[in-house]
Formats: C-alpha cells, structure tokens, sequence
C-alpha cells in the first residue's frame, strides 16, 4: 500500500511524466538551491513530508513538496486565469501558506493534493477576485488529537481511487469535470450539465465519506 | 442543531463553491448551510478531493529560476507560525452562523434592518455585486411578496420555518429556486421566520406594488 504511485490517466502518463521532467529540469538549471527532481511518488509520504515540515521546519522535504507541487499549482492558477506572473507569486505564497499552516494539516480529513488546492482556491478567490471568501464553521471537536494512522491510511487510499476514477473517464466527461475546476462553468451551466459524471466520483469515495461522517458524530 | 434537515445543497452548487466560481453571495449560503449540516460538509470534502485530485494529476507550468529561494525567504521575513484561526463558535446558541455573524458584525440583534412592507424586514450583506445577499425577517404567519426569478435564488433558513407551493422548509433547510418557480413563501404561526437569501437576479413581483419599490428598496 506504501509503494504504490500517484495515479495518473495510464494513456497520458508517460506524456505527463515527462512534461514534469521536462519542467523540472529547466527549473532546477537556474535554481540556487538544488530541486529534488523525483519526488517520492507516493502520498503517506507526502504526508511524511509536511510532518516534517511541521515538526522539524524540515528544508528538504519541502523543497521536495515545492518541486513537485508547485509546477501544478502554477498551472492551475494559469488555467483559472492568471497571467503567468501572478500566477507565480500566487503559487510562491500557496507554498509559504504550506509551510506556515503545516500545523493545521490533517492526514485523516485531506490528502497533501486536497489540502493544496484548498489553499490556492481561497487565494485564487483573494486574487482574483478580491473577495472575501466565507468558509464553514469550524466543528466544536475540541482539540484534535493526533490521527489515527489507520484513519490517515484509509482517507489516503480513497482520495487515490478518487483520483484513479477521474483520470479514467472518458476524455468528454473529465474536461467537463476539469472546466468545472478552472472556472469554465458558471454554477448554472454545472446545473444544466448532464454528463457530469458526479455518479461515478461519489460511489469512489463512499468510504471516506463514511469515516467523516462517524468522526462529526 | 436544529431538527433533522430535510432540504440540502445540490451537486451543482457544492462543485461551484469548491471549484470556487461562485459569486460571494452565494458562497455566504454554501458556508452557511455546511455549517448547520454534516451531511453536506461531508459533500464538499468530496468534492474538494476532486479539486485536489486534479491539481495532481494536471499539467504543470515552469517555476521562475529562482522561486525556491524567493519563497523559503517570504517565510524566513514572515510570523514563525500562521496561527489565525476562524472565529471561535460564539458561547451561547446563536441565530446566525459563523459566515454570516462575519458580515453583520455579531448575531442577530446587530442586524440593522429595513422594513420592506406586510411587515416583512430585510438587511442587505455587502458583497460583490454579480449576486446579492440579504436577510430577511417574516414575521409568524406573513408572505414575502409572491415572485418568480429571473436567475437563482437560494433561500436558507435560520430560525423558525416557511412554506411555499413547494414543500416545509425548516431551520437549517435550503430552498434552491429558479426561473420555473414561482412562489409565494409563508412564515409558518408560532415562531418569526428569519432566512438567509441570495440571488443572481433581481427578483420578479407579481403584483404592482413591490414592483414600483424594487429599484428603491434592492429586493
């Protein structure tokens, strides 16, 4: 279960990986401090890796988290809309929110992807848009104790198969799924969508939502 | 927690708010109802997943040269620790939750309201202008003006409970209106009614009246 990798759509994977490299190898040619060109394809280990951020104020593991993560978050913030220079910053401050909110990270409520994402979404809102972004409450839990690693394991493996779900639907489906995320769709065009497949993404990731579910009771 | 909520966000509107494309008024509902609801709190960790699952799997764009060393600086020059946390829930029970105390400033007795007619209030939430958000007070047993919608309308309940043509809506229930609907909410006897309302266009009056007051009152 640790070994396995970051799932990619098996058709494009090999195109995928070797944009990354290719990316990555231009980016680290002019970089002061050395990139990690192969991050740990792995996600406990990313988790690992902004523990040790957390508890170490460990430089490695996030330069590695920042050569792996940022490349995707820059993009995602281009595709949302962002010139490439403001995407950039954006990113660059997505990462230091990494570092300076490594505390707040919870394995068994979020994968390392989601919790990234979340943060360059409210940012991209910030930016953007320059609005407020209301969030929910916070439930009255009371101080969190530390995960249960079983826990952390189970949520880790059902945002995998999640991502697995997406990556093989047919093409027509997952750019729907994509305009959605970057800002193509308005909430009515989401709405009058009908091959949305919410279906298939919700019967991948009944597990989780279970445990989220026992941990609100 | 109020009784059991029976009226729930859709797929759409859960998408949009973690895609994060919604306009801010009806980001403040979305907040709103996931606060009162673990069911769609639970929804919106899904659908975060799949933000998070493509940021994953996506292309990936070229870092500048120097972005590394640029970032691990900011962090040097800034606080060692982002300990900013959301509002801590109030101590007592409150009528509104945490988004919406946001932009009124306190709970419910810091609304400032208007009155807009039949006894009906309203406060307007300022936010960006693509859709509006106001929080409107029926008083037991009072209709908010019969309309239809030329967009979407949500409509959240925070204390007591209305009924329109459709269906009961309780507290912590939303009612996901659109241009087919055309109705005319009643607060239900007993309790007054207080709702969170969003639309991203100006409602349709039925009759003359509310219609001439529109441009002067924003409803």
């Amino acid at each position: 279960m640790l070994t396995e990798t970051i799932p990619f759509a098996n058709a494009d994977a090999d195109r995928r990986e070797a944009l990354y490299a290719g990316a990555s190898a231009k980016y680290s040619s002019g970089a002061r401090i050395k990139v990690a060109q192969s991050g740990p394809k792995d996600r406990m280990a990313w988790v690992t890796h902004v523990e040790a951020i957390r508890d170490r104020k460990d430089q490695a593991a996030f330069a590695e988290l920042f050569g792996h993560f940022a490349p995707r978050v820059k993009a995602f913030l281009m595709k949302s809309g962002a010139s490439p220079d403001l995407a950039e910053e954006c990113t660059q401050e997505v990462m230091a929110t990494l570092w300076r909110k490594a505390h707040m990270f919870d394995p068994a409520k979020a994968s390392v992807s989601t919790w990234i994402f979340t943060v360059a979404r409210n940012r991209k809102i910030d930016i953007l848009r320059k609005e407020r972004r209301p969030e929910p409450e916070d439930l009255p839990w009371g101080p969190e104790a530390e995960p249960e690693q079983e826990d952390v394991l189970a949520l880790q493996q059902e945002s995998k198969k999640l991502g697995k779900a997406i990556a093989d639907l047919p093409e027509k489906q997952k750019d729907l799924i994509l305009k959605a995320y970057y800002g193509e769709l308005s909430h009515s065009e989401i709405a009058e969508q009908t091959g949305l497949p919410l279906g298939t993404i919700k019967s991948r990731i009944r597990l989780a939502l279970d445990r989220l579910r026992r941990q609100m009771k | 927690m109020p009784q059991e909520i029976k009226h729930h966000l859709t797929d759409a509107l859960l998408m949009g708010y973690s895609a994060g494309t919604l306009p801010e008024a009806f980001n403040i509902v979305v907040a709103s109802h996931v606060s009162l609801c673990d069911e769609c709190r639970a929804r919106l960790a899904e659908f975060d997943t799949v933000g998070g699952e493509i940021v994953a799997m996506g292309e990936t764009a070229e870092m500048g040269a120097d972005s590394l060393a640029q970032t691990l600086a900011a962090i040097a020059e800034g606080p060692a620790e982002d300990d900013q946390q959301v509002a801590p829930a109030t101590d007592g029970p409150s009528v509104l939750p945490c988004p919406i105390r946001d932009y009124v400033g306190g709970d419910v007795e810091a609304v400032r309201w208007r009155k807009i007619g039949g006894g009906v209030r309203q406060a307007i939430l300022s936010t960006s202008k693509n859709a509006t958000a106001r929080l409107l007070y029926i008083p037991a047993g009072c209709a908010v003006p019969d309309h239809g919608h030329a967009g979407t309308e949500l409509t959240l309940v925070l204390q007591g409970a209305f009924r329109d043509e459709t269906d009961r809506f309780g507290a912590g229930d939303i009612e996901v209106a659109n241009e087919d609907l055309d109705h005319q909410p009643v607060a239900e006897d007993g309790e007054d009614c207080i709702c969170l309302a969003a639309t991203d266009a100006p409602l349709k009056f039925s009759s003359m009246i509310p219609k001439l007051a529109q441009p002067f009152l924003r409803i």
